[in-house]
């Protein structure tokens, strides 16, 4: 009796395993594959004919000292320095030390880069990390506080690239879901276009 | 919190309050043996299903056949996952030739995944291989969901029968669960997540060149098919690392409400069937109030409380929401959903037995990390894990009846079913089995010096990091407050021994529980009947919820979140 219920056990594990483990995530690749490549594979954007990045991706925009570079929109603090193969958060709880003084310093050196004069209010993406270390987003107002310092490292006027900051913002899917935020991957991109012009 | 906060919340609201009852109805059919119009389709997968497994599905199981060929199947389950990730260097589809997780690690990932709880004590983009992902781990997203509802069905048909030895068909159940519902739905969800970016491929790492020159891997992987059913299934376990808060499994606004809608979706819906199934629909609507009642009473302070932010970041930080700025304490959480939607979904997560997260949980302000621990408590019942949410709430309807009946001095009854002390001794034990876990496996780790060098946080935060853990692997939920290092030899196991615990310590006495009342007639209602479908009752179980869970957990809770936010508010 009970060598027939586990052999039934296990050779329907087994053939589960074909419908569920095997059959379901092919048949499920084969129609993404066909009906939108572009998305099943990561959202990937190109510059000059090279895939540069995946739009839902956020990446590093700093020199090879880790310096961020003025030219370039910076994203969020990121726990894992934008490794896509490492996604995380810092984990540091509300009241930990070390988020504090990590937030502090985080502050002052976004108002220094930015040229802001000492206590202007930070947005506050700007200075904490994310959940996946990969957000590719910032918000509106911390774009806003970056783009003076952006025109002026490119030589285009304030105006211009507050221009391209409101092209390259996604309002909310629906009007309703999700917040505005703009892609800093797309925005840079958009930049170097102009720039080469 | 914003009004776009609410209304995002409102939006989840009307997707059920559609599709719940569309949803339960189906399912009531499925696992009433009815036809489908798609019976072609179906038919013949489960036939050659039942064949090679040698299973009659004509003949009906009593409780202990029924709960015997669900422990072989489980442990079966727990064998062969263990295997292949202990052999995943071998097995095909490895492309990142990702090496074996340690013995105490495969243990603890295999009971994880089979016990419906995902507690992930590894990284996905470096720990599993595709092979392990898909044959491994994704079929247990499936199969283990299958079991939940197996074992609620099962005491639903002891409520609805007169006089019955046998409960039904575990292996039919299984079989009817994940043909003609989990496959089919997370097949639809799968599309409509990768229609909204989130990845779909059988690919290595792609190697980029970023805009400045550096290089960046982006990973590959088969995350759509995986992401739906871990919604679907109240899973939980993440393709990558960062679980729902990565972009891959998570692009945008909308797949944020979407999995949110599908990861209360069955849980719900269950309430539905088990109206239908007991042929009074008001008792399946006392059922789903209590558990939608408990569940906006969670998200929504969860939500606001997010939404509010974190009062310690001082005036130069500006986390009030505007037009341009997203508001809220977003430690943890990505702009793109913003801090209540954040809230909305973990909240959504710990309530289901999900687990699954889009933002970092212990992050979270001191009470808005409470409310997704005391979710947890409840015992997962707002409206918890698919199938284990319904047979959780209705032995905590058996127990309300019971109360209220001492207290008028009526014989305890539900649904006709007389309640007496054989139930009500199982009862205790299913009530004190997963509080004793988490209370004594918390306490002894927290003694342990070399276990506490596993917290990330000190203080009240480091006390509820381990307390999360326990009552999470315990209540197999699989939510973590991620800055614990559960990846140990001793975490390990015990977390693995609390999650056996929690599942088939509890499986066992609620099919006994469904045997003994399977076998009772039914009293037809009198004058002296406690109705049951009224809003009375609806408030008596959320009362007996909360009290029980309260009175058990409050001691704890105060030293943890409570002690910890009334140090961060001065």
């Amino acid at each position: 009796m009970m060598r027939r219920v586990v052999r039934a056990a296990l050779v329907m594990l087994l053939s589960l395993t074909v419908l569920t483990g095997i059959a379901y995530p092919l048949v499920l690749t084969g129609l993404a594959q066909v009906a939108v490549p572009g998305r099943a594979n990561g959202s990937l954007l190109y510059a000059h004919g090279h895939a540069v990045g995946s739009s839902l991706i956020g990446q590093a925009f700093t020199n090879a000292a880790g310096q961020p570079l003025p030219q370039y929109f910076q994203p969020r603090p990121s726990a894992s320095n934008y490794n896509a193969l490492a996604s995380g958060g810092t984990n540091l709880g509300p009241s930990n030390p070390v988020l504090l003084r990590s937030v502090a310093r985080l502050a002052r050196a976004y108002r220094a880069f930015n040229h802001l004069p000492p206590g202007t209010p930070v947005p506050s993406d700007a200075v904490t990390t994310s959940g996946s270390g990969l957000d590719p987003d910032i918000s509106i107002a911390n774009a806003l506080l970056q783009a003076p310092r952006v025109a002026a490292a490119r030589h285009l006027s304030p105006a211009r690239v507050r221009a391209l900051v409101q092209r390259y913002t996604q309002s909310r899917i629906l009007g309703i879901l999700g917040e505005p935020v703009v892609n800093v991957l797309e925005l840079n991109l958009a930049l170097n276009r102009v720039g080469r012009h | 919190m914003t009004v776009n906060d609410v209304a995002q919340f409102l939006v989840v609201v009307a997707a059920l309050a559609v599709t719940v009852p569309l949803m339960g109805a189906y399912m009531a059919r499925v696992y009433s043996g009815a036809t489908s119009r798609l019976e072609r389709v179906f038919r013949p997968v489960e036939n050659l299903l039942y064949r090679v497994s040698g299973v009659d599905p004509e003949s009906e199981q009593t409780w202990r056949g029924y709960v015997t060929s669900l422990l072989a199947f489980s442990a079966v389950s727990v064998l062969v996952l263990y295997g292949i990730q202990r052999l995943q260097e071998w097995l095909p589809l490895n492309p990142g030739h990702i090496s074996a997780p340690s013995a105490p690690l495969a243990w603890n990932t295999a009971v994880s995944f089979v016990t419906n709880t995902n507690w992930q004590n590894y990284s996905g983009e470096t720990a599993m291989s595709l092979f392990t992902q898909m044959t491994g781990l994704t079929v247990q997203n499936f199969v283990s969901a299958a079991v939940g509802i197996a074992v609620a069905v099962a005491l639903i048909r002891a409520l609805s029968r007169s006089r019955t030895a046998t409960l039904g068909n575990f292996w039919v159940d299984l079989v009817r669960g994940t043909v003609r519902v989990l496959v089919p739905v997370a097949s639809l969800a799968a599309i409509v997540l990768v229609a909204g970016g989130v990845i779909q491929n059988l690919d290595a790492p792609h190697l980029v060149h970023t805009v400045v020159g550096a290089r960046q891997s982006l990973p590959g992987g088969a995350v759509a098919s995986q992401e739906a059913i871990k919604e679907l299934g109240t899973n939980g376990g993440g393709f990558f690392n960062a679980n729902s808060a990565h972009p891959f499994e998570n692009p945008s606004g909308f797949t944020n409400v979407f999995e949110i809608w599908l990861l209360l979706l069955i849980p719900f819906s269950l309430a539905w069937s088990f109206g239908v199934m007991v042929e009074r629909r008001r008792q399946g609507i006392a059922i789903l109030a209590a558990m939608a009642l408990l569940w906006a009473g969670s998200v929504l302070p969860a939500m606001a409380l997010e939404a509010h932010g974190n009062p310690l970041l001082g005036p130069g930080i500006n986390q009030r929401a505007s037009a341009t700025v997203v508001g809220g304490n977003l430690t943890g959480k990505e702009v793109r959903f913003g801090a209540g939607p954040s809230a909305l979904f973990n909240a959504s997560a710990t309530a289901t037995s999900t687990g699954a997260v889009n933002s970092m949980s212990d992050s979270y302000t001191a009470l808005g990390g409470g409310v997704l621990l005391v979710n947890m408590m409840l015992g997962e019942v707002s409206p918890g894990g698919v199938g284990s949410g319904l047979y959780g709430i209705l032995i905590l309807a058996i127990l309300s009846v019971f109360i209220a009946g001492l207290m008028v001095g009526r014989t305890p009854e539900y649904l006709g079913k007389k309640v007496q002390a054989a139930e009500m001794k199982l009862i205790g034990l299913y009530i004190l089995i997963v509080p004793a876990c988490v209370l004594a496996a918390t306490a002894i780790s927290l003694s342990l010096p070399s276990v506490r060098a596993s917290l990330l946080n000190h203080g009240a935060h480091g006390l509820t990091e381990m307390l999360y853990a326990f009552t999470s692997a315990s209540n197999n939920n699989g939510s973590a407050f991620a800055g614990l290092n559960g990846n140990t030899t001793f975490l390990n196991t015990v977390l693995g021994v609390c999650m056996l615990i929690g599942r088939f310590a509890l499986i066992v006495p609620v099919m006994a529980i469904a045997g003994s009342l399977g076998r009772k007639g039914r009293i037809p209602d009198s004058a002296g009947t406690l109705r049951t479908d009224t809003a009375l009752f609806t408030t008596l179980l959320i009362g007996v919820t909360v009290i029980v869970v309260g009175l058990t957990y409050f001691p704890v809770v105060t030293l943890g979140p409570i002690v910890e936010h009334l140090v961060t508010h001065g």
